[in-house]
């Protein structure tokens, strides 16, 4: 069966090891993580993580996602819907440009893409440029003849749209809706 | 109150209502061992000869008491002695705290003698873990760490507090226990984590469906499974079955949730179930599974397991609902609650027609009697016949404990101690240590395989130092019997690695730990020994003799429809 990408949003208490867990937990059930990011939100103590796995099917990401829950520093968890989910992965890209006619260029792309410009070096900028994997791939694309010195990209993170936030996704309604038989 | 981090521990222990704990002291523990000194007469500690058999006992304290066990050990290999046992009470859902002291915090991380990192390697073996560096933290972690042992699906809490932390002072309030789930970190845990914490009252409408679902069916089914005997729900379940009138199979860790000798008892299921029990669940209409995971030793074949059944699931962990087979219904809750529930609400049937079809097939297996060799059911009929009914049984892991089940009756919680998901050899003279600490006054019968004793039979030296009177019935073949099976079956007689003949005198071991024993290769004889043990006062090993060739009968190969039946 074709897998597909499913993007997970867990907050977490900001324990020591706690994110180590997460990650032991889905290599223990066989998920490769195709992406990771985890940082503060508003709330104190408390960490949001971003994941994105590939699975076959919706029930085998339920079963993941109720293996988390019962992690004890794990707040919430929700599956984010791919029509819902707004995904934005920052990347820096560190590409060569040693004549005035490469700069040019990559400027250009640059403007194209909105990407911006955060260090100029004699012989090398530095990108700064925000989107989705297939935006991020666009751009590498156009820049690989120029020399891709060094990149770094930060994973997917992402929020869904309207008012709808994690935190209505808590472990009591997960489990409401399970013994609800809700699908 | 200040005191020390080390005082502070066994104070907590207290607050519990610990009274015996089992352990093997260590360097980095030292100050909490110099601390139980003086608390000698409040708590009891059994030093085991192995951190391993340590482990095991707490275990089985736990299993047959339905407390937490608590177990201690030093760094380092002291605490990675632990590790299956702590393996062997995760996957049966055991409630266990262990407790292993650090090196300190200044000597973390500098791989300092004797140091390792037992939260990272316990971590997916554990329900929770903890590393605690200051003595301030030692008692909310500790009130939290029981709470989580015992609550929701049971399991073990490993904490690792750093040698620091047990010399230092700090404040200590004592706090009773009710009281421990209002306050601190179990406090601010309890308001957000509902599940493995609380156990959920199960959904009303879910009782009220499957009651209509027990209304239509012709052919109902029940499995008992390790969660009737965590909940300790065998009253409950025995009326359940009796009022909807439908025959019971028992897996390896439901022993002791559904009376034995109840006529409605079809036997284990599985791979090696009876004929009754898997010919149930072939045919039977609706399935309904009592805190069962439906593991691969149970639903073999999950694809053709039940297949003409509705499958029902009650089971208080979420996580397991259509984790292995897909269910079509399931009510998430505690066994006892959800079966007072529907205890209150199914009226008596009669599937007359049914458990005619079902006891038609065989419950148990016959053995043929050999010239110069003991059988299984010669040995159970023994046992049942002379010991007292309600004599508790802890068994290693093989043939011995497929025989132990299958034909040995048990009828409460906590009488069957038996490693059934982890299936650790040596866990059976632990385990019988524990109970037999927990129930002085019970018959404690170690069931064990010459394979098996071999892995952890030092700790006869426990039982022969507390005077502990554990009786191990030894099925000695020579041979590491069920694997030999699998070879004899599936490896066409190739018997690789698994012969053992040369093998220690086993009355002379017992004899060189202080204990008794006898070797017996037939009945007379063995019930003499039998007797000879029980009035004896101190353990005892019986080493009976049996055919090399015996196997464990019926069996089902792995990952086959549960009826194909390798063996009748």
């Amino acid at each position: 069966m074709e897998k597909k990408r499913y993007t997970l949003a867990i907050l977490v208490d900001n324990v020591a090891g706690v994110l180590s867990q997460i990650a032991h937990l889905f290599s223990r059930k066989g998920y490769n993580i195709e992406s990771f990011s985890a940082g503060p939100i508003e709330q104190p103590g408390v960490t949001r993580i971003t994941t994105e796995i590939m699975a076959e099917t919706d029930a085998q990401v339920n079963l993941l996602c109720n293996q988390l829950r019962k992690l004890f520093p794990v707040h919430s968890v929700k599956v984010l819907s791919a029509d819902l989910a707004l995904r934005r992965e920052l990347s820096l890209i560190k590409v060569r440009a040693e004549t005035a006619d490469a700069r040019n260029e990559i400027i250009q792309i640059c403007n194209i893409f909105r990407a911006s410009i955060i260090d100029v070096a004699p012989s090398s900028l530095i990108l700064a440029v925000i989107g989705q994997e297939d935006k991020t791939n666009a751009i590498l694309a156009l820049l690989e003849k120029h020399g891709i010195l060094e990149i770094d990209r930060t994973g997917i993170v992402a929020l869904e749209r309207g008012a709808p936030t994690l935190h209505d996704d808590t472990k009591v309604r997960g489990e409401f809706n399970y013994g609800k038989n809700v699908r | 109150m200040k005191m020390t981090g080390a005082k502070i521990i066994i104070e907590c222990l207290l607050e519990q209502g610990v009274d015996t704990i089992f352990g093997y002291p260590g360097g980095t523990i030292l100050n909490v061992y110099d601390e139980l000194y003086h608390y000698q007469d409040r708590i009891r500690h059994i030093r085991t000869a192995h951190e391993q058999g340590a482990a095991h006992a707490a275990d089985g304290y736990a299993r047959s008491t339905g407390k937490v066990g608590v177990c201690f050990a030093t760094s380092g290999p002291g605490a990675t002695n632990l590790i299956t046992g702590i393996a062997t009470a995760y996957m049966d859902s055991s409630p266990v705290v262990f407790l292993t002291c650090n090196v300190g915090k200044n000597l973390i991380g500098k791989d300092s003698f004797q140091e390792v990192d037992i939260t990272g390697i316990s971590m997916p073996i554990t329900k929770c873990n903890y590393i605690v560096s200051h003595a301030d933290q030692i008692a909310d972690v500790m009130r939290e760490a029981f709470a989580i042992a015992r609550s929701g699906r049971p399991g073990p809490v490993l904490i690792d507090v750093l040698k620091n932390a047990t010399a230092e002072q700090a404040e200590y309030e004592p706090l009773e226990r009710d009281k421990h789930y209002a306050e601190g970190r179990l406090g601010a845990l309890i308001a957000r984590a509902s599940h493995d914490l609380k156990a959920p009252e199960p959904d009303l409408a879910d009782i009220d469906k499957l009651v209509e679902m027990i209304n239509e069916a012709e052919k109902p089914l029940l499995i008992c499974g390790g969660g009737v005997v965590r909940s300790r729900a065998h009253v409950e379940f025995e009326q359940f079955a009796n009022r909807i009138d439908a025959p019971v199979a028992i897996t390896v860790m439901g022993g002791g949730g559904f009376r034995g000798r109840n006529p409605l008892t079809t036997g284990m299921i599985g791979m090696h179930g009876s004929q009754a029990s898997n010919m149930a669940v072939d045919s039977c209409d609706l399935l309904i599974a009592f805190g069962c995971r439906f593991s691969d030793r149970v639903a073999l074949d999950p694809a053709s397991f039940a297949a003409q059944a509705k499958i029902v699931h009650v089971d208080i962990d979420r996580s397991e609902i259509n984790k292995n087979v897909q269910t079509a219904h399931h009510i998430i809750g505690d066994a006892k609650r959800v079966l007072e529930l529907l205890n209150e609400r199914v009226t008596q049937q009669d599937h007359t027609l049914w458990k005619e079809y079902v006891f038609s097939f065989p419950t148990e297996t016959e053995y043929s009697l050999a010239g110069d060799s003991l059988n299984p059911r010669q040995i159970s009929d023994s046992v049942a016949r002379i010991c007292p009914q309600d004599t508790m049984v802890a068994t290693d892991v093989g043939q011995h404990q497929m025989w132990a089940i299958q034909h040995f009756h048990y009828d409460y919680p906590g009488q069957l101690l038996t490693s059934g998901g982890f299936g650790s050899m040596g866990f059976g003279l632990g385990a019988a240590i524990g109970a037999k600490v927990s129930h002085p006054d019970k018959v404690v019968l170690h069931i064990t395989g010459d394979g098996s004793f071999r892995m952890n039979c030092h700790e006869l030296a426990t039982v022969a130092y507390y005077d502990l009177p554990v009786i191990t019935i030894l099925f000695d073949n020579r041979t590491l019997g069920m694997v030999r099976q699998w070879q004899t079956l599936i490896y066409d007689h190739r018997y690789c690695q698994t012969d053992i003949a040369k093998e220690p005198d086993y009355v002379k071991l017992a004899e060189a730990y202080g204990l008794s024993g006898r070797r017996v290769s037939n009945q007379a004889d063995f019930e003499d020994a039998l007797h000879e043990a029980l009035a004896c006062g101190h353990g005892y090993v019986i080493d009976c003799v049996i055919d090399v060739d015996e196997m464990v009968r019926p069996m089902v190969s792995g990952g086959n429809p549960i009826t194909q039946f390798l063996l009748a």
